[in-house]
């Protein structure tokens, strides 16, 4: 063979190991994009229930005054946080394109400050981008001084194009303690759990 | 029809090159463990990648009679749960990553070089890199086992949160073990498509080369698409896990459906990481024993390309059961059947390769012929399992086990088997023993159906996979795979004994081992085939049609 | 590949020959509702389908495989492509496919019938137990396994309906439509009842649903069919299905038999009284982790027996059974135990196993904790 021919398979196959250099590193950046991604295509579609955290604008067009749609409300504890989460009504009978609001009380019930978060998620996922919220306190985290009581309302209205066979949404509300903003969570009894130096 | 290749020039040339000793810039080799630790050749690290995969498949073996022995009846008998689940999960991960993957890597690297008239892989020392990174992946991964807490004990799936918040201690080091292996997947890839795109003997184009070497190169694009993603995945976890992040935490406003997302866009195109090099090894063997050239060629490049693009478009099949919405399941459900087209495609090519051939049945061409008849058995349920409504009955119970099993073990393990038999003539310089090969194959094939076929049979009778004890509707088919699954198992080491044979001796072979339909490059060298090989690019000569 | 057909001959027969054989455990059971039967429908069509495909596919071969062996002298014959062939074994498992498809979409659309239901159940996995949760109708309880550990390890004969029997089965309605709303406390579990073909995932933080309308009276079994930690084999469904009047006075028992246990709240409880409560609630619902005799089981479950923070502080101990302990296995008990069980258990685990403290924490004390 000749010193030529080698030098050019040499260069050939650094071109491949180049490329596929730089396939892999696309791909493993690729997954990481996915998540974002994976989130925007939730919220568009309204897979999993994922609901959009952010405030979005009501739409002041009419009432469709010809259906009833039942919203039904569903508070539930996650481990770890002293709060007590209620909600005012079990469920509303509202029509498309009515604004309603809804009462949550939120009650620190230690003798520490605490941090909380209430994750939502609704059923059926068809729904879930036929929700809009003008104001909810699962937009942002809420901090509660000990023994703290408040009530923060939810603004919703379900879109008018809400698909025609559904006729009952579920939204359920899931509270979990803020990760980081308390003392580390209790480690399989071994350390103290936050709000308790009693 | 005249043989592809005129043999004599390239076979002179290469061997005389070695017998003199010349030509080479090689220096003298170090001896014993350094040698090994240190070589660059193929045919050396690709005996190193078969070494390590069949200690690997035993250690998976040992682990799955340890399950099956547990399972042999009712009631907690040998295992309490918490090790029963770590035997599970580490079957998976070890005949996954450890058996499979690198049994194909270790024929890749023997053969492909011989069979596009290549000198060695395009990177050596990368190679010998590659191949070292798994005993030390592997050995940390089984470390795990004796770590407070025990080993992952969530399934191969590793599904979050179960394996980020509720998983053991030690799940840190089963993701470094798992980054370690990727990487060495990974290198691995890069080299085979390094090789194939660039080292064809002069004259060989795509269309030319042997359907192993197809079907890898294929394999290898797929290796480079999803293990960054399953790389991705296990950061992830080990970032939740570590530091507080919530990529897959719903309390922290992430979400554990996303981790099935991301481990199945890998994990689907992984299950035919497994399973095409296996179809390049049957169609290499099957034409060989039937004396006529394979059907359709072109075919089942085409097909294999589909059935690797089709992988990316499939993954929510497994997740059927998460709450899709109806668009989404409607979208996997056809794009999973589709797969059955090209699948199809392959084994009706097979099929019509056998029909007015003139067959005889050596152990690789048992082995291959098992193969096409229980991997389209695994294909079938593989239709069944598509069609999302009826998913939601066999979802995760034993209907999904047997259907997976039958096509990694009489699919992707019985085609590694067929092409050991097939090659070691080649490495050895000597046919395997034909009564041991024969009694290898038929306790094989019989002991895998008594294990696999009755598992149909009890997921649809509704018992869930990866549980330690069963109701009693269940014991009657849970004791004939169990005893179908020692008796796989023991059978085994006669493959050992075959293979330890056919080094130490035996009946001499020709170059060209398996007759003149066995005749792609390979077949020009001698037998064994000298440590250097195709120093000089052999020529290539089509088949004259 | 004898022993191959073998099997497959007697699978065959076995599924083929009667229903009588179907009954018995070798096939997918058709199920009490409307959509389970179409499933059981499909599944068979499809079989039948991949059966015929399979003697072609097969008999081609194995025809082959004896017709032109070697040894018999056959001389093979020098073809290698065949393109009319080619399309045509490519376009007709493409139509066999279409017309797997059709069926199986209708029946997909059936599922996802989001129309009214007349209850709601709300079913929430936790390890390693089902609870279920009637919305609107204030009745609420949590579902174990009852198949005692001895029977598990082999102490005991092991009765009829060995780990697929629950001490509070689930109540339904025959004839109603109901849905199903599903979440989790912790890992992913999936409720699954073959009978009404409905595997759901549960999923932390998420909701999903589904929905049965089950024609038949009778008593269902299921179990958890998504790994979900050590005793997810120990985690079984039974759901037990009632003409309509009957479901209605079950569930009017439940609503007074609630009433009645939070009048319970107010009174003084004696030490003894709470002991007992408490032993059954730890029997159920903690036991299975933190272990029969509180001796738990480290890393992932500690000991009770002993444990030295949670018989030193008293409010810490309350706390941790309220509210649960984020990041780890230790859910919230605010809403699954009622004040009489919190008081119980948590007097029970600070006196039992030599843990003598003496404390008996009543359930007033409870009840005003979680008002506050």
């Amino acid at each position: 063979m000749s010193r030529n021919e080698t030098e050019s398979q040499d260069v050939k196959v650094r071109r491949t190991v180049w490329r596929s250099v730089a396939a892999l590193v696309g791909m493993f950046a690729f997954a990481f994009a996915l998540v974002p991604l994976y989130d925007v295509f939730c919220r568009v579609t309204g897979i999993n229930g994922k609901v959009d955290t952010t405030a979005q604008a009501l739409v002041h067009d009419e009432v469709d005054e010809s259906r009833m749609v039942t919203v039904q409300f569903i508070t539930r504890n996650g481990s770890g946080l002293p709060w007590r989460m209620d909600v005012e009504t079990r469920q509303v009978r509202v029509h498309p394109g009515q604004t309603s609001e809804v009462n949550f009380t939120f009650n620190n019930q230690s003798n520490a400050v605490s941090w909380g978060r209430a994750v939502p998620s609704v059923s059926p996922s068809t729904a879930t981008r036929h929700v809009r919220k003008a104001s909810c306190f699962c937009f942002e985290e809420q901090r509660l001084e000990a023994g703290e009581r408040i009530e923060m309302p939810l603004v919703f209205q379900l879109a008018r194009d809400l698909p025609s066979e559904v006729n009952t949404v579920t939204l359920v509300y899931t509270l979990y303690p803020v990760e980081g903003k308390q003392q580390s969570p209790l480690q399989a009894g071994v350390k103290t759990i936050e709000g308790d130096e009693a | 029809m005249a043989p592809k290749v005129p043999p004599q020039p390239t076979l002179e040339q290469s061997s005389t090159a070695v017998e003199a000793g010349h030509g080479h810039a090689h220096a003298a080799p170090p001896k014993g463990i350094m040698r090994w630790l240190l070589t660059t050749n193929h045919k050396e690290i690709g005996s190193l990648y078969l070494i390590f995969s069949l200690i690997m498949f035993f250690i998976g073996g040992i682990f799955a009679l340890v399950v099956r022995a547990e399972l042999f009846q009712p009631g907690l008998n040998l295992v309490n749960p918490e090790f029963f689940n770590q035997m599970t999960t580490m079957h998976g991960l070890i005949m996954v990553f450890a058996a499979v993957m690198p049994a194909f890597t270790g024929l890749a690297n023997w053969m492909i070089p011989l069979q596009i008239g290549a000198p060695d892989m395009a990177l050596p020392r990368l190679n010998n890199f590659s191949f070292w990174l798994l005993p030390v992946a592997f050995t940390l991964l089984l470390s795990t086992l004796f770590m407070p807490g025990g080993g992952p004990n969530f399934g191969w799936t590793f599904y979050a949160p179960l394996s980020t918040t509720y998983a053991p201690p030690s799940t840190t080091f089963f993701i470094l073990a798992l980054h370690i292996a990727g990487v060495s997947s990974i290198l691995g890839a890069i080299n085979i498509i390094a090789t194939i795109l660039n080292m064809r003997a002069p004259g060989m184009r795509m269309m030319d080369m042997p359907l192993f070497v197809w079907t890898w190169l294929i394999t290898a694009f797929l290796l480079i698409a999803v293990m960054p993603v399953l790389a991705g995945v296990i950061t992830m976890m080990l970032m939740d896990i570590n530091f507080g992040t919530s990529f897959f935490n719903a309390a922290g406003g992430g979400d554990p459906v996303l981790f099935q997302h991301l481990f199945w866009f890998f994990g689907h195109p992984e299950v035919y990481i497994m399973i095409l090099p296996a179809f390049g090894i049957v169609s290499a063997i099957i034409p060989a024993f039937a004396r006529k050239r394979l059907f359709g060629y072109a075919s089942m490049v085409y097909a294999t390309s589909a059935i690797a693009l089709l992988s990316f478009l499939v993954w929510g099949h497994h997740m059927f059961a998460v709450g899709m919405p109806l668009a989404g399941q409607l979208f996997f459900m056809y794009s999973t059947m589709l797969i059955a087209v090209p699948t199809g495609v392959k084994v009706f090519n097979w099929v019509t390769t056998l029909f007015r051939g003139s067959i005889s049945f050596e152990p690789p061409m048992l082995f291959a012929l098992a193969f096409v008849v229980l991997f389209t058995i695994g294909g079938f349920s593989g239709l069944m399992l598509a069609i999302a409504p009826a998913d939601f009955q066999y979802h995760d119970t034993y209907f999904v086990v047997a259907h997976f099993h039958y096509v990694l073990v009489p699919g992707a393990v019985f085609s590694i088997m067929a092409g050991v038999y097939f090659w070691l003539p080649k490495w050895t310089g000597h046919y395997p023993h034909l009564r041991l090969s024969q009694w290898h194959f038929w306790l094989s094939v019989i002991g895998v159906n008594l294990t696999f076929f009755p598992m149909h049979f009890a997921g649809l009778a509704g018992m869930p996979r990866r549980i330690p004890d069963y109701a009693l509707q269940f014991a009657d088919f849970n004791l004939v795979s169990t005893v179908g699954a020692f008796m796989f198992g023991f059978s085994q080491l006669l493959f050992v004994a075959v293979v330890v044979l056919c080094v130490r001796g035996g009946k001499k072979a020709p170059a060209q081992a398996w007759g003149e339909y066995a005749d792609d490059l390979e077949w020009t060298v001698p037998s064994p085939a000298p440590l250097h090989t195709f120093e000089t690019p052999p020529t290539f000569q089509r088949p004259a049609h | 590949m004898r022993t191959l057909l073998v099997w497959l001959a007697g699978g065959l027969s076995l599924v083929g020959s009667s229903q009588a054989a179907l009954a018995s455990g070798w096939n997918m059971p058709v199920g009490v509702t409307d959509l389970s039967r179409e499933i059981y429908t499909l599944h068979m069509a499809i079989f039948w389908i991949c059966v015929v495909i399979g003697v072609i596919v097969f008999g081609v071969m194995f025809y082959s495989l004896i017709r032109y062996r070697h040894s018999k002298g056959a001389k093979a014959a020098n073809f290698h492509e065949n393109t009319t062939v080619e399309i045509l074994w490519t376009a007709v498992p493409l139509l066999i496919l279409i017309g797997m498809a059709v069926p199986a979409t209708a029946t997909l659309q059936k599922i996802y019938d989001p129309s009214d239901a007349e209850l709601d159940v709300m079913i929430t996995g936790q390890q390693w137990r089902w609870r279920y949760e009637y919305l609107g109708e204030d009745v609420a309880f949590n579902s174990n396994m009852s198949t005692p550990r001895a029977q598990i390890r082999g102490e005991e004969e092991r009765g009829e309906n060995y780990l697929l029997e629950v001490d509070e089965p689930l109540v339904l309605p025959i004839n109603r439509k109901v849905r199903f709303l599903f979440t989790s406390d912790d890992v992913i579990h999936a409720w699954w009842v073959p009978d009404f073909a409905v595997k759901q995932d549960t999923i932390p933080g998420f909701i999903t649903e589904n929905w049965v309308n089950i024609n038949e009276p009778g008593i269902y079994r299921g179990q958890c069919a998504e790994l979900c930690g050590v005793d997810h084999g120990f985690m079984p469904i039974v759901v037990h299905a009632m003409e309509e009047d009957d479901f209605d006075t079950w569930l009017a028992e439940r609503q007074e038999a609630a009433a009645e246990e939070a009048l319970g709240v107010d009174r003084e409880w004696e030490m003894d009284e709470l002991m007992e409560r408490g032993e059954s609630v730890y029997g159920s619902i903690c036991s299975s982790c933190h272990q029969p005799e509180g001796q738990g089981s480290p890393p992932a479950f500690p000991a009770l027996a002993g444990n030295e923070e949670m018989l030193a502080d008293i409010e810490w101990h309350k706390d941790t059974i309220i509210n649960g302990v984020s990041g780890t296995a230790m859910p919230s008990f605010r809403t699954t135990l009622n004040p009489v069980e919190l008081a119980a258990v948590i007097t029970y685990t600070r006196n039992a196993w030599g843990n003598d403290t003496g404390d008996a924490v009543q359930p007033s004390e409870i009840a005003e904790r979680l008002e506050r």
